[in-house]
């Protein structure tokens, strides 16, 4: 024996192999070989993969330490065949546990083998038979993957037959490994060449004896290699005959661990165990073996004749839990994973159940709760979860068509549900348990996988029409991805609930972070189950609007109480923020006496007018084309599809001005104005005696950077005390008239396309009669800038003098506004806009605001206001808290 | 000099978290886009591998306030800095530049310090991160056998980015965050390629991320097969980093300890996430959890990874002083 102590051949699956002195005899599993196994053939050349699997998991319940996969086969694609296997082998967690043995003749389906791997696999094998260069090549590619392996007893002349060309080659290879390749020796594993015996040819009796001493001779001289063969080979002449065999297979592999061989390819269930071998077959089979006898080989031929062969039951796969009772079934396949019975399980299941949605709510879902308990317990990990979901799938595509069946009509799903592990994020176990369980309860699952863009995740809710966004994240930057999604959402006016879930999620970032930045409702789920109540709530028509205020009035007294334990942005009260107002040398600024007062009407504007002040940039997003007009046109991504667009815009703007399909309607006004507090007063009269209108702006009260004011509206104005005579104006452009028919008349064409286009464009048309009305006030109406040299681009970019912001937007954010405008220009009766119950205009096209006038005047946003500016503004206004409440809501901190 | 002499002489210290640091210049779309990448059609705020080139200040002096802080070794700032991490942000074609020039700047910052001590060693690890994508996991649940990127796509990315890691002056290269082992061996892979290539010898650490409880990786591997599965390439050190807290670590960093006759590093996170992704545990929490690894004889190299600061290497600094360093020859059992 070597002096020095040998050192482990250590490998890897999931979990760790170490073949050292102390270990038994490691068995390699067989059956997954195309050459070995017909049964395994067929399922790969039928492409049945997840009956091939099957195979594989039968090797490792059957007590498999290393699983050897060959797909060496003249009509499989051996390359594919081996990756595809691999890779779902690794899908398995209780497969992918133990090392694989990349088995074959081709160098180039071992290559592919190795790069498929993550544990430390083996190669099987290389030899010399092409010569020193080719081997040397190999082992150091090998190397680099991080593999053992075996090398065959074969060299240029041929394989080793005889005990000396075995030491031989043995050695050679060995001393070009260690020497050369720098291989670790280790890692080296020597298959010295099973050949059958008892074929009748006389130079085959020393077949298993000379095995026998190379292996000793490998084991002693050949430092911490080890010794391997695949053990069937010896039996070859007795095929037919189990018995036989079975007890060969016994006697060899106990001299064979005698001599030193520590692993081999055996399969168990053509394996008797050594001891339960009747006497006499056993002394028959081992003077073959150990050519104890010259006769030996008659001798044994003559004897199994008369032995029956009894089929064995063999070593199989536990299939006890089988014998349980239903329920226990589907749960233990669910655990395991194992989608070989669910099938049947599950018709066993619906037979028994009322409706087949109940075999889903009832045993199904029981078994994945204890699935979700164990992986919440740390007990079950990833990849064991998935495959759960896996089963859980099977089990529900079965039960779909009986679903399906049940229904009168065609609406199959209760609601449909994009689900999306965010940008940057690889993590969707909890997405997909989700997913799962939702579909589960008859909602269709849109998955867009993991790592998925919020462009792409909205795209796809609004292109699914999805009713519900299902978002997924564990590792902390997606959090931020979330909220994000939040506010674009948000920002695109996207409504659709969404659900927040992931491992770092939290009632408290989504309460706090999420929900406050979106509209639509924004809800955290933290475990399947619970999933399925939040949707079913949220796609109820009667319960959904009640049960988002519900949510969101949770969240805001959670965000209130979690905002009070933390110390956050801090607010000044209402009196120290008008303290804090903006104050404007009134003393050394004298307001420009608009040219014209009072309210003006324009009822026919040339459309071709407005064109030049159309900002396109917007216009694309509308078409979710994301860019810069005009940048957008030459975007790698979507450049050729703006570019497309805007053709086609183009020309339907050009038939829309020649062909007068809309037309253009302006009123407007400039009024005496002051400020008295945070009100606006207008008058009517040039005494300012008679208050005819009064607006009402609002406070910023975040509390600011030193020097920075907390400005309204109304600091933009001179106060009445400061005796300066200052103006206002306000306005209502719009040029949707006409759209709402012509879009119509295009959807009764089923042309979506130009419906969109017709309304994409009116829109642009108001904004761009917003910009050139505000222009023609500057420089004419009021005439503040008269002498304004500004390009489109400027304009666009707000450089000008002065500031029209809209009620309804970040300074002035309450809608009421456009009541006091609509009153104050007469917007209804002069050109024919309304307000509907909501404050929205109508036609949609149209575009509302003040004029101020002042250099300084800034836009700027209101952000969050405290309940004491809310209760000064309800008294002003003249309305109920609640009220007051309902229109700022958004606007309010939530305390 | 050498970074073995150094090894043996005492416990190393890596340096803490670079986004951390990052997130506190508050930086904006414009900062990230610098004056060359204004018109750059993606968003770039968020990469912040790209700072090294668009804001190099910011970056050297982060790798400053580490060295003061008493970093032996600070890592380049290319954690995402290969052709697979920038797609997102469509800079596939920097990779080999990002590398180049974050470990350029990490090797400038490294010689001020060298001239200013030259009694104390100061290296430059070239950061590996494991890429967006996983090479033997599926994201799809319906396929399983699917897999979005190939072993050959990530030593093409790797080699890139070792090329530029080297050629801009790394010490060391540091393959981290191993949550898919298939993934390191494509970097080892890649390193292996360009040392014979080059007839070069780099030192190689390398790192894994035991993700959860179960004691394993995201890719479902146990401590010991990812041990194994990385010793076929002769490292310099192996460990973990990320994910978990000190406390949390500790087990399995000390697993590897007693497994690896190579040195072990650790740089765990500072605690655990609180409810916002904020990492709250403070230095001199974490410098006395630290000292149960430097009692337990458990590391050679020490240092942080998520939430963690200059202050917080400090503490571990002082720590890392007062004890020997583990002895790899003797692992307890192999």
């Amino acid at each position: 024996m070597p002096s020095q102590k040998r050192k482990p051949l250590l490998l890897s699956g999931l979990e760790p192999l170490v073949i050292s002195d102390a270990t038994n005899f490691v068995n390699i599993g067989e059956r997954t070989n195309v050459t070995g196994s017909r049964k395994f053939l067929r399922l790969i050349e039928k492409n049945q993969y997840s009956e091939a699997i099957e195979v594989a998991r039968e090797q490792v319940l059957g007590g498999a330490q290393i699983i050897d996969v060959n797909m060496d086969e003249g009509m499989i694609d051996g390359v594919q065949a081996m990756t595809r296997f691999l890779n779902l082998m690794a899908a398995e967690p209780d497969i992918a546990r133990i090392p694989v043995m990349i088995d074959s003749s081709k160098w180039e389906i071992i290559e592919a083998g190795l790069k498929v791997v993550q544990g430390k696999s083996v190669v099987n094998s290389i030899s010399l038979k092409e010569g020193e260069a080719t081997f040397i090549a190999q082992a150091m590619t090998i190397k680099k993957y991080g593999a053992a392996v075996i090398v065959m007893a074969f060299d240029e002349e041929g394989q080793a037959d005889s005990l000396e060309r075995r030491i031989e080659i043995c050695k050679r290879s060995y001393d070009i490994l260690v020497e050369k390749v720098h291989f670790a020796p280790e890692d080296i594993i020597f298959d010295p060449n099973i050949f059958p015996v008892a074929t009748g040819m006389e130079e085959h009796r020393k077949n298993a004896v000379d095995f026998f001493h190379a292996t000793q001779w490998i084991r002693e001289h050949l430092p911490h290699a080890s010794v391997s063969g695949g053990v069937s080979n010896v039996s070859f002449s007795f095929r037919g005959n189990n018995t036989v065999r079975e007890a060969m297979h016994a006697s060899f592999l106990y001299h064979a661990i005698q001599h030193g061989m520590n692993m081999g390819i055996v399969n168990p269930s053509m394996l008797e165990v050594y001891d339960e071998v009747p006497k006499e077959l056993m002394v028959h089979v081992e003077d073959v073996l150990l050519d104890r006898r010259e006769d030996a080989t008659e001798r044994l031929l003559e004897y199994a004749e008369n032995v029956v062969s009894v089929k064995k039951e063999g070593k199989k796969q536990d299939i006890t839990w089988r014998q349980e009772e239903l329920k226990s079934r589907i749960t233990h396949a669910l655990i395991k994973g194992i989608d070989t019975f669910i099938v049947e399980d599950t018709e066993e299941a619906r037979k028994e159940a009322n409706r087949p949605i109940d075999v889903i709510e009832g045993p199904l879902m029981d078994g994945m709760n204890v699935v979700g308990d164990l992986f919440g317990a740390g007990k079950m990990f990833l990849p064991q979860v998935v495959k759960s979901a896996r089963v859980m799938k099977k089990a529900v595509a079965y039960l779909q068509p009986f679903i399906e069946a049940e229904k009168n009509e065609g609406a199959q799903f209760a609601g449909k549900v994009v689900m999306a592990t965010v940008k940057g994020d690889v993590h969707d176990i909890g997405k997909n348990i989700v997913s799962v369980v939702l579909a589960c309860n008859n909602y269709e699952i849109v998955d867009l996988g993991v790592m998925v863009p919020p462009e792409v995740i909205i795209l796809r809710a609004v292109e699914e029409q999805a009713d519900v966004i299902g978002l997924s994240g564990l590792i902390t930057p997606s959090l931020d991805e979330m909220v994000y999604l939040a506010k674009e959402l948000d920002r695109q006016n996207i409504k659709i609930p969404v659900l927040i879930g992931g491992a770092t999620t939290s009632k408290a970032h989504t309460a706090v972070k999420i929900a406050p930045v979106s509209q639509g409702p924004v809800i955290h789920v933290n475990d399947a189950s619970r999933a399925v109540a939040v949707v079913s709530n949220l796609l109820q028509k009667d319960q959904r609007e009640p049960y988002i205020l519900k949510i969101r009035e949770e969240y805001e007294v959670f965000k209130a109480k979690f905002l009070a334990r933390t110390s956050s942005k801090t607010y000044l009260t209402y009196e120290q923020a008008q303290q804090n107002a903006l104050s404007l040398a009134w003393n050394q600024f004298t307001p420009t006496v608009p040219k014209t007062m009072g309210g003006i009407t324009l009822t026919d504007v040339p459309l071709a007018d407005l064109v030049p002040f159309i900002d396109w940039s917007p216009f694309f997003r509308s078409w979710d084309l994301h860019g810069k007009y005009p940048d957008i046109l030459t975007d790698t991504v979507v450049g050729e599809q703006a570019q497309s667009l805007f053709a086609d815009a183009q020309r339907m703007l050009t038939q829309l001005i020649n062909e007068k399909w809309l037309t253009a309607k302006a009123r407007f006004g400039m009024f005496p104005a002051n400020t008295v507090g945070d009100d606006i007063e207008i008058y009517t009269d040039k005494e300012r005696n008679t208050v005819q209108a009064t607006w009402l702006t609002l406070r910023q009260q975040l509390k600011k950077t030193k020097d920075q004011p907390n400005i309204a509206l109304s600091d933009y104005i001179a106060p009445k005390s400061s005796g300066v005579q200052d103006y206002m104006g306000a306005f209502c452009v719009c040029t949707g008239f006409g759209t709402a028919e012509r879009a119509k008349a295009f959807e009764e064409e089923n042309d979506d396309y130009n419906s969109i286009m017709i309304k994409a464009l009116a829109d642009r048309l108001a904004e761009a009669f917003a910009e050139y009305l505000h222009l023609m006030v500057r420089k004419e109406y009021w005439g503040y800038a008269a002498d304004e040299k500004l390009t489109n681009e400027e304009l666009i970019k707000e450089t000008y003098k002065g500031i029209r912001p809209a009620p309804g937007y970040p300074a002035c954010p309450d809608h009421l506004e456009k009541k006091t405008l609509w009153d104050l220009l007469k917007v209804e009766e002069e050109i024919g806009v309304q307000l509907t119950e909501s404050l929205a205009m109508w036609p949609a096209a149209a575009v509302s605001g003040y004029y101020f006038a002042h250099p300084e005047a800034k836009y700027f946003g209101l952000g969050k206001i405290k309940e004491d500016q809310l209760v000064s503004y309800s008294q002003r206004r003249k309305i109920s808290l609640d009220e007051a409440r309902k229109w700022l809501n958004p606007n309010l901190i939530e305390d | 000099m050498s970074i073995e002499k150094d090894l043996e002489q005492r416990i190393l210290v890596l340096d803490g978290a670079m986004g951390t640091m990052i997130q506190n210049h508050s930086l904006e779309e414009a900062d990230f886009r610098g004056e060359r990448f204004v018109g750059h059609p993606a968003i770039l705020k968020g990469n912040n591998d790209l700072l090294s080139i668009t804001q190099p200040e910011i970056i050297k002096a982060i790798h400053r306030n580490y060295f003061d802080a008493g970093a032996d070794i600070v890592e380049t700032n290319t954690f995402s800095s290969t052709s697979i991490g920038m797609a997102d942000y469509q800079m596939e074609s920097l990779a080999y530049e990002l590398n180049y020039e974050s470990a350029k700047i990490a090797k400038e910052v490294s010689q001020e310090y060298l001239e200013k001590t030259p009694d104390q060693a100061r290296y430059v690890a070239g950061s590996i991160g494991p890429t967006n994508k996983t090479a033997s996991m599926s994201p799809d649940v319906n396929d399983p056998g699917f897999r979005a990127i190939t072993f050959d796509e990530l030593v093409t990315a790797y080699r890139e980015q070792v090329l530029g890691l080297i050629d801009g002056g790394s010490d060391l290269l540091l393959v981290e965050t191993i949550f898919d082992t298939l993934n390191a061996k494509a970097a080892l892979y890649a390193i292996n390629e360009v040392k014979e290539e080059r007839g070069i010898d780099i030192p190689i650490m390398v790192s894994g991320t035991i993700t959860d409880a179960s004691g394993r990786t995201l890719s479902g591997q146990t401590v010991e097969a990812f041990r194994i599965s990385m010793s076929h390439i002769p490292l310099l050190s192996i460990g973990f980093n990320c994910a978990l807290g000190a406390d949390q670590l500790l087990p399995y960093v000390k697993r590897l300890a007693n497994q690896s006759d190579i040195y072990v590093s650790a740089h765990p996170n500072a605690g655990l996430p609180n409810a916002f992704g904020a990492y709250d545990q403070s230095p001199e929490e974490m410098q006395s959890l630290i000292e149960d690894y430097l009692k337990q004889n458990a590391v050679n190299i020490i240092g942080g990874c998520c939430g963690t600061t200059p202050d917080h290497i400090r503490l571990i600094a002082e720590a890392a002083k007062k004890y020997p360093p583990r002895n790899p020859n003797h692992p307890q059992h192999a």
